[in-house]
């Protein structure tokens, strides 16, 4: 596999973002307080009021680094890309198969098997280690009860409909693997436009950067992130970068997002309501949520299908190498990211 | 005949011998990592891509020479091609802008381990059908020069490496035209090759169905006698459906 390398988070307010040469600096009030060589970067993620040169966007583009404007408070604003390169055979079958009611069923299943599969595993952990409850065992049991029907449904808006049943089976167990803090982070609903309460927040904060990555790891392979298959297809909708991101939310986001929880590593205080009701995470938050992403990343495993040791941050990458690897005709299947 | 838009590159014809995945991957799916041009050693050398000619009596040599072949349909650019004067008789052409007769020799410079000298031969005499059809020349003979020492190996172009060369300019032809990245024979090539990581020889080889793989996993992770099942639509839970 590639390596691994590092999305530059910027969260600091005002912060000026130049290239010099091959490397990155960053000033904070004409300061310059990092430097980091281009090669070293995969994406740069800038928070709120934060600027770059557009000769570093030039770099960025030249060298694949994908650079995306979020919010303050992580809601995903743009994001510049270079010139559309790679290969447009790739491309086109893309497209075909994504008109193609028979082969776009095909596809949706392969990630909503794989999304299924992982929320199931993720409960079930739970359930290992600290004794059954009885909301998850009948989550688990109901995940698989639909997975069997995901295994012959007959079109995509069934196959949607399924994963949202199994998705509410997933939440509605959430709350049982929160251990800690539970007057704060109770899931009661899921709200994300905007989220409601502190869990809502931390969860879409995590997804937003999980998206970034999975487009970024698109774009990388060549396949193009707003043409998806489970996902409609809708202007500005990144499709199939929501379609790849299925099978690593519980993994990866929702993983993180209990540990942070669990072991107090956020609290209460760290969360804001705005007028309106929205919740906000504070700055010192947001960059505990970013350092512990960050090391999530760097852990290990072995890929099942690909019986290679990979850095957790890659699999987006190594998933999006399948995924073409299928749509080239490499592959008679998409074989999903299982944990296990 | 080929029209000049039909026409491939050169660089696709040793990569194929090489291997025609890995031809397929560079030139139809454009995906290659950082380090494949130097990897292919095809490409750096320093004084051979200079383009300036020398002329030693007897002897020329020029330097960067763009070639093409409708015949076979592959355009490219030959390092080194060395003139040796002749006489007409011997099979000597005239060469447009330089008086006399020659006979062109080309040359290739090969760094790092020679390998799979093979598919610098078929290049090589790519680059000789080239010059023959540009010059109506007949070219017997060329050399390689391989490794650190840039050792001197040189490559009759016989019945047999002609053939073989036409035969790969043609399978060349077929694979741009099918636009059909064949599949990975996975080989000893396969360690050294700078485009591994992209390819996924192990996996995207012949034979391995992800299909198989995926719905076994799914058997395992889910098994079909799983106590916890419980059946039944659950309509509740369909209008819960809030996940972003
Ligand atoms: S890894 Fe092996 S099969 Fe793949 S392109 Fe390289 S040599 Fe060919």
């Amino acid at each position: 596999m590639k390596k691994l390398l590092n999305t530059l988070y910027v969260t600091t307010q005002g912060a000026y973002l130049r290239q010099e040469g091959e490397t990155v600096v960053a000033s904070v009030e004409r300061t310059d307080v990092l430097r980091l060589p281009i090669h070293t970067l995969a994406g740069i993620v800038c928070f709120g009021q934060v600027a770059c040169s557009p000769p570093l966007l030039g770099l960025c583009g030249e060298r694949g680094v994908h650079v995306s404007f979020l919010s303050e408070w992580g809601k995903f604003l743009a994001r510049v890309t270079g010139p559309v390169s790679g290969n447009v055979l790739l491309r086109r079958e893309q497209i075909r198969r994504s008109g193609d009611p028979v082969a776009t069923c095909e596809l949706a299943r392969y990630f909503v098997l794989g999304k299924l599969a992982n929320s199931r595993t993720v409960l079930q952990r739970a359930q290992r280690d600290h004794g059954p409850g009885t909301d998850l065992t009948r989550s688990v049991g109901m995940i698989s009860d639909v997975v069997r029907r995901v295994q012959s449904a007959a079109d995509t808006d069934t196959l949607r409909g399924l994963e949202g049943e199994a998705a509410s089976a997933y939440f509605s167990a959430f709350d049982s693997m929160i251990r800690s803090q539970k007057d704060v982070f109770a899931l009661t609903t899921r709200s994300r436009r905007p989220p409601l309460d502190p869990l809502n927040a931390l969860l879409s904060f995590l997804y937003t950067l999980l998206a970034h990555d999975c487009e970024s790891a698109l774009e990388g392979v060549g396949l193009d992130p707003q043409i998806g298959f489970l996902h409609a297809l809708r202007p500005g909708r990144p499709s199939l970068a929501l379609d790849l991101m299925e099978e690593f939310r519980p993994i990866l986001a929702d993983r993180v997002a209990l540990s942070l929880i669990n072991l107090n590593q956020v609290n209460g205080k760290g969360f804001e309501t705005t007028e309106t009701g929205a919740v906000v995470m504070d700055p010192d938050t947001r960059k505990t949520v970013l350092q512990t992403w960050q090391k999530k990343k760097q852990e290990t495993l072995q890929h099942p299908f690909l019986n290679e040791k990979v850095e957790l941050g890659l699999l987006p990458h190594a998933q999006a190498l399948l995924l073409a690897r299928h749509l080239r005709g490499d592959l008679d299947a998409y074989p999903p990211f299982l944990l296990k | 005949m080929y029209t000049e838009d039909q026409l491939l590159p050169l660089s696709a014809v040793s990569q194929y011998v090489h291997c025609p995945r890995r031809c397929a991957l560079i030139h139809l799916e454009q995906v290659w990592s950082d380090n494949v041009f130097t990897a292919e050693g095809c490409v750096l050398h320093d004084k051979a891509h200079s383009g300036a000619s020398e002329s030693r009596g007897d002897l020329k040599i020029l330097r960067s020479l763009r070639l093409r072949s409708l015949r076979l349909g592959i355009t490219g650019v030959a390092d080194v091609v060395e003139l040796h004067r002749i006489a007409p008789s011997e099979g000597g052409v005239c060469i447009p802008g330089i008086g006399g007769t020659w006979l062109p020799f080309p040359v290739e410079y090969k760094r790092g381990a020679a390998k799979d000298i093979r598919c610098y031969e078929v290049q090589l005499c790519a680059q000789a059908l080239c010059i023959e059809e540009m010059l109506s020349a007949r070219i017997p003979e060329g050399a390689l020069f391989l490794g650190e020492k840039q050792h001197r190996t040189p490559v009759a172009f016989d019945a047999v490496l002609r053939a073989e060369t036409e035969a790969v300019c043609q399978a060349v032809q077929n694979l741009f035209a099918a636009g059909v990245t064949p599949p990975a024979d996975h080989n000893k090539r396969c360690s050294s090759c700078s485009l591994m990581e992209a390819c996924l020889p192990q996996s995207a080889g012949y034979g391995k169905s992800a299909r198989k793989w995926l719905f076994r996993q799914i058997e395992e992770i889910c098994p079909r006698d799983d106590p916890t099942v419980v059946g039944g639509d659950n309509p509740a839970a369909v209008r819960d459906r809030n996940l972003s």
